[in-house]
C-alpha cells in the first residue's frame, strides 16, 4: 500500500534485519523480528527466512516503535529577508538524532507571492537538503483571486492536502471571518486539512500598541500583549465557523490551557477538531518570559506565547494522553540570539519561533509516559501515528506493518539524557530546555531502511529525503463528513405563498446600505406574486383581533392579514 | 466547561433541526404539535367563564381601550396602599404605603396621613417596585418602516403589565451624528410616553469622531449604556479592533458596554448558502442564525470586554450556548451582565417552522428564538441562580402586513417580536409558580439589578421612603391568558398566544398615580419623564476600579542587551502591506540610542560558548554569540 512518487535509490546495504525486539503499534505490543529490504518493512515474525549477509541488530528486548512524525516544522521560514538558522538539512539531522524520522513543513508564502512559486521553492530547498521524508502544508497568507485554482492544482497535482490559514497578524497574513468561510467551504471541497493558527489579531495589535505605550519593550511585553484569553476566543471562532460548514479543522500550535480545554469541549459535541500541541507547550512555561536575561526570554519568543501558567504542560500532556488532544508537532523555527536581537528594543520585532525538533520525542516521553499518563501505545499514536491518520500517510508512514516504510525506531525508555545546547543537533546557541533531564531516548533510528543514527553517532547525507506526496479526503476526517453532508441537508418549509397584504417601503429607503460590497444579495427574491388559492391558508373573513385598535396613519393596510382562526392558534 | 460537557452533544441535537419537522413538546398545554392548540383554545374561553368567576373581579379583563380617561388627574397625588405585603429583592414585610408627589414618603402600620387620600386596598396580594423594562424598541426604522408599537403604544402596553419604566434603544440611522439621533429620540419619546423612561444608544458605526459624541452623551445628555453589534454585516457591525477602541472609551466614561453578540460574518455567508439552497421563509432566519454563531460572539465579547477591562452586558440572552459562556466568565471574574427576553423566557423557536408563513415570521428577531424546546427551562433556572439578570422584552413588533416585505426573502423580514406587556407575567408563571425563585428575586431580575447596573437605584427598584413612587400591586392568584384579542399592542398576533399565566398586576401605580386599575387604563400621553443617568454606577464598577489598579503591568527591567544584531538587509519585505495598518507599527519605538550601560548588563561573553563546536552559517555575520554560558545553561 505505498504507491510512491518517487523510487529511492536501493543501496546494497539496505537490507537490516532487527531481532527479538518489541514491536510497538498504536494499538497492540508484540515480541517479533523484523525484516527491512529496500527501504520497505517485508517480514515481521518470528524466525524469519532471510538472505545470507543482512546486518542484525539485537535489539534485546527493547521497543521497536514507527519514527515519528514531526508535524510542524519551519526550517526555510523567511523573517524579513533572514532564514531561520536550522534549515532543511540541519533540521532534519536533527530531527532524526530524536528519532523523528518524518517531518511536515509549513511553506509560508510571502504575502503577494503566489502559493504555486513558493511550494516550488520549498520543495527544491527540502529536496537537495533534506535528510528525512517530509512532505509540506501550504500557508495561505492571503486569500487572492486566482488562489482557487493554485490550490486545486497543489491538491490534484502536487501532493499538498493541507493548507494553514492565519487568524493572527493583523494587515499581514490575518483572514477576516467572511474570508475564513470562503477558505473552509473552498478546502473543504478540495478535501483538504484545515489548519489554523488560531489567536485573535485584532486584539494583539490594539495590546502590542497598549503595551509599547506604557514603555514595556521587552520579551515579556510580547506574552503581555497575547494573554491565552486571545489563543481560546480563535480557537472557539474557528471551531465555531468549521462546525457551521461541517468541515474538519485541525488547530496548530495548542499552547495554553484555555485554547486545549476548549477543543476537549467541542470535541465532545461533535465537532471534527484536532488540536496539536508542541514539544514546547509540553516540556516548559512561559516564565522565562520574565527571565533578567534578555537572551533567554527572547530565545521562548513563539506566538502563540507560551502560557506563563506553569500547571500548563502537565494539563496538556493530560489532555494528549486522553485523546482529547492527538498529535504533537515541534513547530521549530530557531533564530540565533543576533537574529533575536533584531527586537531587542521592541518586543514585536523579535522573530519568532523556538526549537523542539530533535527533543520532541523525548520530552513527550518524559513528561507523558515516564509519569504514567500514557502507555507506549498511546505514545506512538500522538507522536506517529495519528499524525499519518490525519494527513493521509496511514498506513505507510505511522505503522509497523508488512509493507510499510521502514522508518522505525528502537527506543530506550530507561536512558536519560540532559537536553543542553552544547551536545543538541541544532545550529542555535541555546535551548529553551536546557538542563531539563530526560527518560527515554532512540538508540537507533533507521530511516528508509538504512541506520541514521546509531551510539549517539549520525550517519545522514545531504537531500537523501523524499518528498511524500499526500491525496486530498483522508478517510479518517472526511468519513464522518461526508455522512454528516447527508444527514445535514436542509429542506425549506413548504406553505402557500402569502397572500396577504403588504407594507409598501418607501421608495428610496432611507436605510440603504452603506457598504458597496453588500454580499446579502437581497436581490434573489421577487418571484411574480402567483395567487396559490389552493394552498392558502388564510381567511381575511371575519372579525379581526386588532379592530378595536386604532389604526397608525402611516399605514397602507386596509385589511389585517390573517383571519382569526389563524392568528389565535399561534402557540 | 465542565458542566457544559454533561449536556446532549449540541451538534448532534443540532442535526435534526434542519429538517421542518416540528419538534414534539412533552403535551402540556403550552403544545406546538402543529394545529393540536385551536381546540383547547376554544375548551379554554368556555372553562375561563364558569370556574373562575369567583375571582372574577381580580382576573384582569383588558377592557377595550377607554382612551386615557381625565380621572387620574382629579385623583390627586395622594394614596395610601394598605394591608400589602412589601417585597423588595432583599426581604418581604407587611406595611402600609403612603404616596403623595410621586415620591414614596412614608411606610410603616397606622400612618399618620392627610384626609381624603385615596386608599388602595391591598389586603392578600404584594406590593413591589414597578418593573423595569431595560430593552426596548418603540421607534426602530428598519427599511424606511416604524415599528408598529410606538412610545404612545408601547408603554401603554408595559403599564398594563405592570412594567413602570422603559430604556429604550436609540437607533442612529447611517450616517446620523449621535446626538442628532438622541434628540430625535428624545422629542418623540418626550411627546408620547406615558410611564418614565431612559434611553440606551446604539453604535450603529463606527467613525472618528464617536469619542466625543460618546463623551458629549454621558456627560450632558445623562445617557450611560451604548450598545454595538457584533452582527448585521457591511451595516452596523463592528470589528474586533473597533469593539476593543469602543470598550476602552466606554470604560473610562465609566458607561455600560451593551452588545448585540452574533457573529455576522458566518450568518452573512448561511444566508447566502441559504438562499441559494431555495430555502426562502423564516425558518431561513433560525438556520442561519445558529446558536453556535451567537455563543461564538458572546465569548469574543467577552474576550475583549475583558481584555478592555471594561463591564459587558449581553443584550437579548436567547440560546442555552451563549447563556452558559455568560455563566462560566461569571465565575472566572469577568464583570458581565446577561439579559435575556421575554421570548426566550416564554417560547421557543420551533415556531419557525410552522405552515403558517405569518405565524412563523411573527418569531423572527434576532438571535433568533432557539429551536431547542428545553431553552426556557434553561435560562429560568440561569436567571434564577443569578447567572442572568435582567430581563428585557426587546419589544420592537411589526404589523403581518410590516413582516411580508420578506415573504420572499428571509433576509428581510423587519426583526423583533413583542414582550413589553407580558414580561413580568410570563417570568413569574415560569420562575416563581415553578418554585425556582421567591418573590424577592422576581423584584430583583425584573427591577432592582436594572435600576443598579444602569445606575438609578435606589430611586426605582426599591420600596423605599424617598423612591419614585412606581408600584405595582400583583395578585399572585389570579390568572390571565396571553392572546392578541385582548393585549394592549397594535399588532395583530401575539408571540405567547394561548399561554397561561398565574400573577397579574391589578393596580399600577406610575409617578404616584394610578394607571390601571379593575382592569381600566388611565394614562395620558407624554406624562413619562426622561430619568438621565449618572456614569460610574457602583454595582458595576467598584470592581472595574479596583481591578483597574491591580492590573498594572510592569515590565523587567534588565541591562540592555549588547550582544551582536543580525543586520536585517532586505528592505523589510515581511512588513505589513496595508496602508491602514492602525497598529502604528511600532518601529518608531525603536530609536534609543544603543547606550551601553555595563553596570546592569547580565551577560558575559567570556568563556566557551555552547554552541562553539556547530559549525557557522555564512550567511550570518555574527562574531560571537550572545549569553555566556552562566546564563544560557541556566534555562530551566
Amino acid at each position: 500500500p505505498n504507491p510512491n512518487g518517487r523510487t529511492s535509490e536501493p543501496h546494497s546495504s539496505d537490507r537490516l534485519l532487527i531481532k527479538g525486539g518489541r514491536l510497538i503499534n498504536d494499538d497492540h505490543s508484540f515480541y517479533a523480528d523484523i525484516y527491512l529490504e529496500d527501504g520497505i518493512i517485508k517480514q515481521i515474525g518470528e524466525n524469519l527466512i532471510v538472505p545470507g549477509g543482512v546486518k542484525t541488530i539485537e535489539a534485546n528486548g527493547r521497543m521497536v516503535i514507527p519514527g515519528g512524525i514531526d508535524v510542524n516544522t519551519y526550517l526555510q521560514k523567511p523573517y524579513q529577508g533572514m532564514p531561520a538558522v536550522d534549515d532543511f538539512y540541519q533540521g532534519t539531522k536533527a530531527a532524526l538524532a530524536g528519532g523523528t524520522t518524518m517531518i511536515i513543513d509549513h511553506v509560508l508564502p510571502e504575502p503577494g507571492s503566489s502559493l504555486l512559486t513558493s511550494f516550488e521553492k520549498w520543495h527544491e530547498a527540502a529536496d537537495t537538503k533534506s535528510c528525512c521524508d517530509y512532505s509540506l502544508h501550504v500557508d495561505i497568507t492571503n486569500w487572492y483571486d486566482g488562489i482557487r485554482e493554485e490550490l486545486e492544482m497543489l491538491v490534484q497535482d502536487k501532493g499538498v492536502n493541507s493548507f494553514q490559514v492565519y487568524m493572527a497578524y493583523k494587515d499581514l497574513y490575518q483572514m477576516s471571518d467572511s474570508q475564513l468561510y470562503e477558505a473552509f467551504t473552498f478546502l473543504k471541497g478540495l478535501g483538504a486539512v484545515i489548519m489554523v493558527h488560531a489567536e485573535n489579531g485584532d486584539l494583539i495589535a490594539q495590546e502590542q500598541k497598549r503595551i509599547l505605550e506604557m514603555g514595556i519593550t521587552g520579551p515579556e511585553g510580547h506574552a503581555l500583549s497575547r494573554p491565552e484569553e486571545l489563543e481560546a476566543e480563535a480557537v472557539f471562532r474557528a471551531i465555531t465557523i468549521a462546525s457551521r460548514i461541517n468541515c474538519p479543522v485541525y488547530v496548530t500550535k495548542v499552547m495554553s490551557k484555555t485554547a486545549a480545554d476548549i477543543i476537549t469541549t467541542a470535541r465532545k459535541k461533535g465537532p471534527l477538531v484536532f488540536g496539536e500541541p508542541i514539544t514546547a507547550s509540553l516540556g516548559t512555561d512561559g516564565t522565562h518570559y520574565w527571565s533578567k536575561n534578555w537572551a533567554k526570554a527572547a530565545s521562548f519568543v513563539t506566538s502563540p506565547p507560551l502560557s506563563p501558567d506553569p500547571t500548563t504542560p502537565e494539563h496538556l500532556n493530560s489532555l494528549l494522553a486522553c485523546g482529547d488532544l492527538q498529535v504533537t508537532g515541534s513547530g521549530h523555527c530557531t533564530y540565533s540570539t543576533a537574529q533575536k536581537a533584531i527586537g531587542k528594543d521592541n518586543f514585536t520585532l523579535i522573530p519568532e519561533g523556538v526549537n523542539g525538533i530533535e527533543e520532541r520525542m523525548t520530552v513527550v516521553w518524559d513528561k507523558s509516559v515516564a509519569t504514567g499518563k500514557m502507555d507506549e501505545n498511546q505514545f506512538v499514536a500522538v507522536t506517529s501515528t495519528n499524525a499519518a491518520k490525519i494527513f493521509n500517510l496511514y498506513p505507510r508512514k505511522g505503522r509497523i506493518a508488512v509493507g510499510s516504510d521502514a522508518d522505525v525506531i528502537i527506543w530506550d525508555p530507561d536512558m536519560v539524557k540532559t537536553i543542553t545546547a552544547k551536545s543538541h543537533k541544532s545550529a542555535v546557541e541555546y535551548n529553551i530546555f536546557e538542563g531539563m533531564e530526560c527518560h527515554g531516548a532512540p538508540l537507533v533510528v533507521i530511516s528508509q531502511g538504512k541506520i541514521v543514527f546509531e551510539d549517539g553517532n549520525l550517519h545522514v547525507n545531504k537531500g537523501m529525503g523524499r518528498f511524500i506526496p499526500r491525496k486530498p479526503f483522508p478517510e479518517y476526517l472526511y468519513q464522518r463528513i461526508k455522512i454528516r453532508n447527508k444527514v445535514a441537508e436542509l429542506q425549506g418549509v413548504s406553505r402557500g405563498m402569502y397572500d396577504g397584504p403588504v407594507y409598501e417601503i418607501p421608495a428610496t429607503p432611507k436605510y440603504a446600505t452603506p457598504a458597496p460590497s453588500t454580499k446579502s444579495s437581497p436581490a434573489k427574491n421577487q418571484p411574480p406574486p402567483i395567487r396559490n388559492l389552493h394552498q392558502s391558508n388564510f381567511s381575511l373573513s371575519g372579525a379581526q383581533v386588532d379592530d378595536n385598535n386604532p389604526r397608525r396613519t402611516g399605514h397602507r393596510i386596509v385589511a389585517p392579514p390573517g383571519g382569526r382562526s389563524n392568528i389565535t392558534s399561534l402557540g | 466547561m465542565g458542566e457544559r460537557s454533561l449536556e446532549l452533544p449540541a451538534y448532534f441535537a443540532a442535526l435534526g433541526s434542519g429538517s421542518p419537522k416540528p419538534r414534539q413538546k412533552f403535551g402540556g398545554m403550552f403544545c406546538n404539535v402543529e394545529g393540536a392548540f385551536e381546540n383547547k383554545t376554544l375548551d379554554f374561553e368556555s372553562l375561563r367563564g364558569a370556574p373562575k368567576l369567583s375571582r372574577g373581579d381580580l382576573s384582569r379583563t383588558l377592557a377595550p381601550p377607554t382612551p386615557q380617561s381625565p380621572r387620574s388627574a382629579a385623583i390627586g397625588d395622594r394614596l395610601l396602599i394598605k394591608g400589602g405585603k412589601i417585597v423588595n429583592d432583599d426581604q418581604s414585610f407587611y406595611a402600609d404605603i403612603y404616596v403623595e408627589d410621586g415620591l414614596i414618603k412614608q411606610i410603616g402600620e397606622n400612618l399618620i396621613v392627610p384626609g381624603g387620600v385615596k386608599t388602595l386596598d391591598a389586603y392578600g396580594q404584594i406590593v413591589m417596585p414597578g418593573g423595569i423594562d431595560v430593552h426596548t424598541r418603540l421607534q426602530m426604522p428598519v427599511l424606511g418602516m416604524t415599528s408598529a408599537d410606538d412610545f404612545y403604544q408601547g408603554t401603554r402596553a408595559a403599564l398594563a403589565g405592570g412594567t413602570t419604566m422603559i430604556l429604550d434603544h436609540v437607533f442612529p440611522e447611517a450616517g446620523v451624528n449621535l446626538l442628532v439621533a438622541y434628540e430625535q429620540w428624545r422629542e418623540c419619546a418626550d411627546s408620547k410616553v406615558c410611564c418614565d423612561y431612559s434611553l440606551h444608544i446604539d453604535i450603529t458605526r463606527w467613525h472618528e469622531s464617536i469619542k466625543e459624541e460618546l463623551e458629549a452623551l454621558v456627560k450632558d445628555k445623562g445617557v450611560n449604556s451604548f450598545l454595538v453589534f457584533m452582527a448585521y454585516k457591511d451595516k452596523f457591525q463592528c470589528t474586533d479592533a473597533q469593539m476593543y477602541e469602543i470598550f476602552s472609551i466606554i470604560r473610562e466614561l465609566g458607561a455600560i458596554a451593551q452588545v448585540h453578540a452574533e457573529n455576522g460574518d458566518i450568518i452573512d455567508e448561511e444566508q447566502k448558502r441559504l438562499l441559494d439552497l431555495g430555502i426562502k421563509g423564516p425558518e431561513g432566519h433560525v438556520l442561519s442564525h445558529p446558536e453556535e454563531v451567537e455563543t461564538e460572539a458572546v465569548y469574543r465579547a467577552l474576550t475583549i470586554a475583558k481584555q478592555a477591562n471594561c463591564p459587558l452586558y449581553v443584550s437579548k440572552v436567547m440560546s442555552k450556548g451563549a447563556a452558559d459562556v455568560i455563566a462560566q466568565a461569571k465565575r472566572k471574574g469577568t464583570v458581565v451582565y446577561g439579559e435575556p427576553i421575554a421570548a426566550s423566557l416564554g417560547t421557543d423557536g420551533s415556531h419557525y417552522w410552522s405552515k403558517n408563513w405569518a405565524k412563523a415570521a411573527a418569531f423572527v428577531t434576532s438571535p433568533p428564538i432557539s429551536p431547542d424546546p428545553s431553552t426556557p427551562d434553561y435560562l429560568t433556572s440561569l436567571l434564577s441562580c443569578g447567572d442572568l439578570q435582567v430581563v428585557g422584552s426587546a419589544h420592537c413588533t411589526f404589523t403581518t402586513a410590516q413582516k411580508a416585505v420578506g415573504k420572499d426573502n428571509f433576509t428581510l423580514i423587519p426583526e423583533g417580536t413583542n414582550g413589553i406587556e407580558e414580561r413580568m407575567s410570563i417570568i413569574w408563571e415560569k420562575c416563581v409558580t415553578s418554585g425556582k425563585m421567591d418573590e424577592n428575586d422576581f423584584v430583583a431580575v425584573t427591577s432592582t439589578n436594572a435600576a443598579k447596573i444602569f445606575n438609578f437605584y435606589p430611586r426605582k427598584g426599591r420600596i423605599a421612603v424617598g423612591s419614585d413612587a412606581d408600584l405595582v400591586i400583583w395578585n399572585s392568584k389570579a390568572t390571565n391568558i396571553i392572546s392578541a384579542k385582548t393585549h394592549n399592542l397594535n399588532v395583530e398576533y401575539n408571540i405567547f398566544e394561548g399561554m397561561e399565566c398565574h400573577g397579574v398586576p391589578t393596580v399600577v401605580i406610575s409617578q404616584g398615580k394610578v394607571v390601571l386599575e379593575d382592569g381600566n387604563l388611565f394614562v395620558t400621553q407624554g406624562t413619562g419623564r426622561f430619568i438621565p443617568r449618572k456614569t460610574f454606577p457602583d454595582f458595576v464598577y467598584k470592581r472595574i476600579k479596583a481591578r483597574n489598579r491591580l492590573a498594572e503591568i510592569h515590565g523587567v527591567p534588565r541591562g540592555l542587551y549588547d550582544g551582536p544584531v543580525h543586520d536585517v538587509i532586505v528592505t523589510a519585505k515581511a512588513v505589513a502591506p496595508t496602508p491602514t495598518s492602525r497598529i502604528a507599527p511600532c518601529s518608531g519605538k525603536i530609536p534609543v540610542p544603543p547606550v551601553r550601560n555595563l553596570h546592569q548588563s547580565g551577560f558575559s561573553l567570556s568563556g566557551s560558548q555552547a554552541d562553539d563546536h556547530i559549525a557557522r552559517r555564512t550567511a550570518q555575520k555574527i562574531i560571537a554569540p550572545p549569553g555566556g554560558r552562566s546564563n544560557i545553561t541556566s534555562l530551566s
